[in-house]
C-alpha cells in the first residue's frame, strides 16, 4: 500500500485572493515580514499496489480530477506503508 | 421544443429553470437526473445553477464525471443548444466543453445582486433576440465567477467573437469583464448570471426571457419546414 500526499495550489502567475486576505491579516497582527501567502489543498490518498507504475496513475488522477491545470499546479509524494 | 433540465445532487436552480421554460416560455421541459444516459429525445440541454456535489474539490469538477455528461457532450457535438448557467457554466468549463476556469471572486464575497450585462455578440442562437451592445439586467449569485483563461485562449475568444456577455461593472474580477462565452461552433453557452431568474417583471427584470425565446426561434427556423 502507498500513502500519497497530493498538494494542489494556484499557479504562481495566478492571483490568490484567499492568500492575500490571510497575508493582510498576518500584517495587521504585525507579522510584517510575511512577503506572500499562497493557499492550496492537501489530499491524502491510500493506494493499493498494482502492476501500473504509481507515478503514472497519480499523475493521471491529478490531471483529470484533483487539479485544474488551467489555474492550478500540483505535486505529490508517495511512501510505502504497511497496513495493520 | 423540448428541453432537458439536468439535475445533479446539489442543483438548486433547476426549479427556476423548469419554471422559466414551462410557465414563462410555454415550451416543454423535463427534469433529467444526472445518472441518466440518454438525451436523444431532447432538443436543448440546460445545466442549472447550484452546488453540484457540494462543490467539493472545485466547483463543477465532480459533476463532469456523471453519466449524463457524456450525453451532454454528445448533444453538443450534434449541434444541439446547450446552456450552462452559474454552476452549469462551471461544469461546462470543467468538462472542457468551454475553455478556461473559474476562480473565487476577487473580493472573496458571495455576490447576489442584479447585474448590468452588455450583449457583446447578438449573432448567437442564444442572443439573436437582443441587439448588439444592448444593456440588460440579469441577476448574479455566485462566489466563484472570476473567469480566467490563458492569453492564447483569450485571443481566440476575441477573434472568434466567443465572448457573448460582459459585465458593465465587473463584480468578481473576471478577465475582460467576461460574464458569458460560447464555444467555437456557437451552440454551447456558459454564463454566470441567471437569465432564468429574469423572466418576469415581477422578479425585477424580464430581460432574460429573450435568451430562451432566441433559442426556440432559431431552433424552429432550423427544424420546422413550411410547406
Amino acid at each position: 500500500m502507498y500513502k500519497v500526499k497530493v498538494y494542489v495550489s494556484l499557479r504562481e502567475s495566478i492571483l490568490d485572493p484567499q492568500g492575500n486576505a490571510v497575508k493582510n491579516a498576518l500584517h495587521s497582527m504585525s507579522y510584517r515580514e510575511v512577503q506572500d501567502v499562497r493557499i492550496g489543498k492537501y489530499m491524502e490518498l491510500m493506494i493499493e499496489k498494482t502492476d501500473r507504475p504509481l507515478e503514472e496513475t497519480v499523475k493521471e488522477m491529478c490531471e483529470k480530477l484533483l487539479a485544474n491545470t488551467v489555474i492550478e499546479d500540483y505535486r505529490f509524494e508517495a511512501e510505502e506503508v504497511v497496513v495493520q | 421544443m423540448k428541453f432537458a433540465v439536468i439535475v445533479f445532487p446539489g442543483s438548486n436552480c433547476d426549479v427556476d429553470m423548469y419554471h422559466a421554460i414551462k410557465d414563462e416560455l410555454g415550451e416543454e421541459a423535463e427534469y433529467v437526473w444526472h445518472d441518466e444516459n440518454d438525451l436523444s429525445g431532447f432538443d436543448g440541454i440546460l445545466l442549472p445553477g447550484g452546488f453540484s456535489y457540494g462543490d467539493y474539490l472545485r466547483s463543477g469538477s465532480i459533476a463532469h464525471f456523471s453519466n449524463v455528461m457524456a450525453e451532454v457532450k454528445k448533444a453538443a457535438e450534434q449541434g444541439k443548444p446547450v446552456l450552462g448557467v452559474c454552476n452549469g457554466f462551471q461544469i461546462l468549463l470543467e468538462a472542457g466543453l468551454l475553455p478556461g476556469a473559474m476562480k473565487r471572486n476577487e473580493g472573496l464575497k458571495f455576490k447576489c445582486e442584479p447585474a448590468s450585462l452588455k450583449v457583446v455578440n447578438a449573432k448567437t442562437l442564444f442572443t439573436s433576440g437582443y441587439t448588439e451592445n444592448q444593456v440588460i439586467s440579469v441577476p448574479i449569485a455566485h462566489g466563484e465567477g472570476n473567469y480566467f483563461c490563458d492569453e492564447l485562449t483569450l485571443k481566440r475568444l476575441n477573434d472568434n467573437s466567443q465572448i457573448v456577455f460582459t459585465y458593465s461593472e465587473n463584480p468578481n474580477g473576471s478577465l475582460e469583464d467576461i460574464a458569458g462565452i460560447v464555444n467555437e461552433r456557437g451552440n454551447v453557452l456558459g454564463m454566470m448570471p441567471h437569465p432564468e431568474r429574469a423572466v418576469d417583471s415581477m422578479l425585477g427584470s424580464s430581460d432574460g426571457i429573450k435568451l430562451f425565446q432566441s433559442i426556440v426561434k432559431n431552433w424552429r427556423e432550423a427544424h420546422v419546414t413550411t410547406s
